[in-house]
């Protein structure tokens, strides 16, 4: 499995990304510049948390016209494995890749803290390493991470068993406590929690490394079942 | 050449923060009559054409496609000859 994580202009998460994938979970990643039209070669893309472009006119509406983001829509359609966190969530939303819309905080405060999340569907390819209800604690840093989907898109949500993790203790306003959810065909995860920032004891929690290993089983499945 | 005045703001479905902070704010000054506050964007565009409904139909793609989105925004727009 080979990684690509997308640098958008004002992305700040990326290289936090990189590190958790290569070095902790011994998965290779490369850093690819949003300016950058293709993503061959790779089994997995990630979007970053930050700031891209700036959060201009709103969280993600700028980045969702990079040129990268043509390749992120053929790779999401082709069926390839697609995730974005935090800001990456939001530029998922915006490009249509996941339904839904992210939303000021309730409180107006951009918050920084540890969020108890529980995995509530672990049938996906992002969350088969934990298990089923798992109290996990991954850390937030958002200031635009209330989830909103109008009635008819949530009950579709719930219907489908898209919500991947919800809040424990809804610290956002974030309808139906909800914190990460993937596509119709499951193939794409937006989550506002950081996985990313918790995967090292000495920096307060390995919860986080889950979605990267869940990944490795979905993609090492995939391969043995191309070759079988 | 046209002018389009858009007005982007969020579905009545969708609690606003920002525009609760600002009513809170007025009742603090007194105004208790405001009973509520919409708080949205306002763009100005200035477009070459003739073809008052090819412009038309050219603002609505910018603004489902840019200036609102429309999972928790709607929009409307004035077109003005300029």
């Amino acid at each position: 499995m080979r990684a690509a994580v997308i640098t958008f202009p004002g992305s700040n998460c990326d290289e936090d990304l990189q590190w958790a994938l290569a070095h902790v979970c011994g998965i290779p990643a490369d850093l690819v510049p949003a300016s950058q039209e293709t993503l061959a070669g790779y089994d997995a893309v990630f979007l970053p948390g930050g700031f891209s472009y700036g959060d201009y006119l709103r969280s993600g509406a700028i980045a969702r016209f990079s040129p990268i983001m043509t390749a992120v829509q053929d790779f999401a359609a082709a069926g390839g494995f697609v995730v974005g966190i935090c800001n990456g969530f939001q530029i998922l939303t915006e490009a249509g890749l996941l339904p839904g819309a992210l939303q000021w905080n309730t409180s107006l405060h951009f918050i920084c803290a540890p969020a108890p999340l529980t995995v509530v569907n672990t049938a996906t390819a992002f969350s088969n390493h934990y298990a089923d209800m798992e109290s996990v604690t991954l850390p937030i840093a958002h200031g635009e991470g209330s989830y909103y989907a109008d009635p008819a898109t949530l009950a579709e949500l719930e219907a489908n068993h898209q919500v991947v993790f919800r809040y424990q203790d809804n610290p956002n306003g974030s309808i139906h406590d909800i914190a990460g959810i993937t596509n119709r065909a499951g193939n794409v995860l937006g989550m506002m929690p950081h996985p990313e920032r918790a995967v090292e004891a000495l920096l307060g929690g390995t919860d986080g490394r889950g979605v990267f290993y869940s990944l490795l089983n979905a993609t090492k499945g995939a391969a043995a079942h191309v070759a079988g | 050449m046209f002018k389009a005045k858009i007005y982007v703001n969020y579905k009545p479905s969708v609690l606003d923060p920002k525009a609760e902070a600002i009513k809170t704010a007025l009742t603090r000054m007194n105004h208790q009559n405001v009973q509520d506050v919409r708080y949205g964007k306002y763009f100005e565009l200035l477009l070459q054409g003739d073809d008052e409904a090819a412009v038309r139909a050219q603002v609505e793609e910018i603004c489902d496609q840019l200036l609102a989105n429309v999972n928790m925004e709607t929009y409307r727009f004035d077109l003005e000859v300029a």
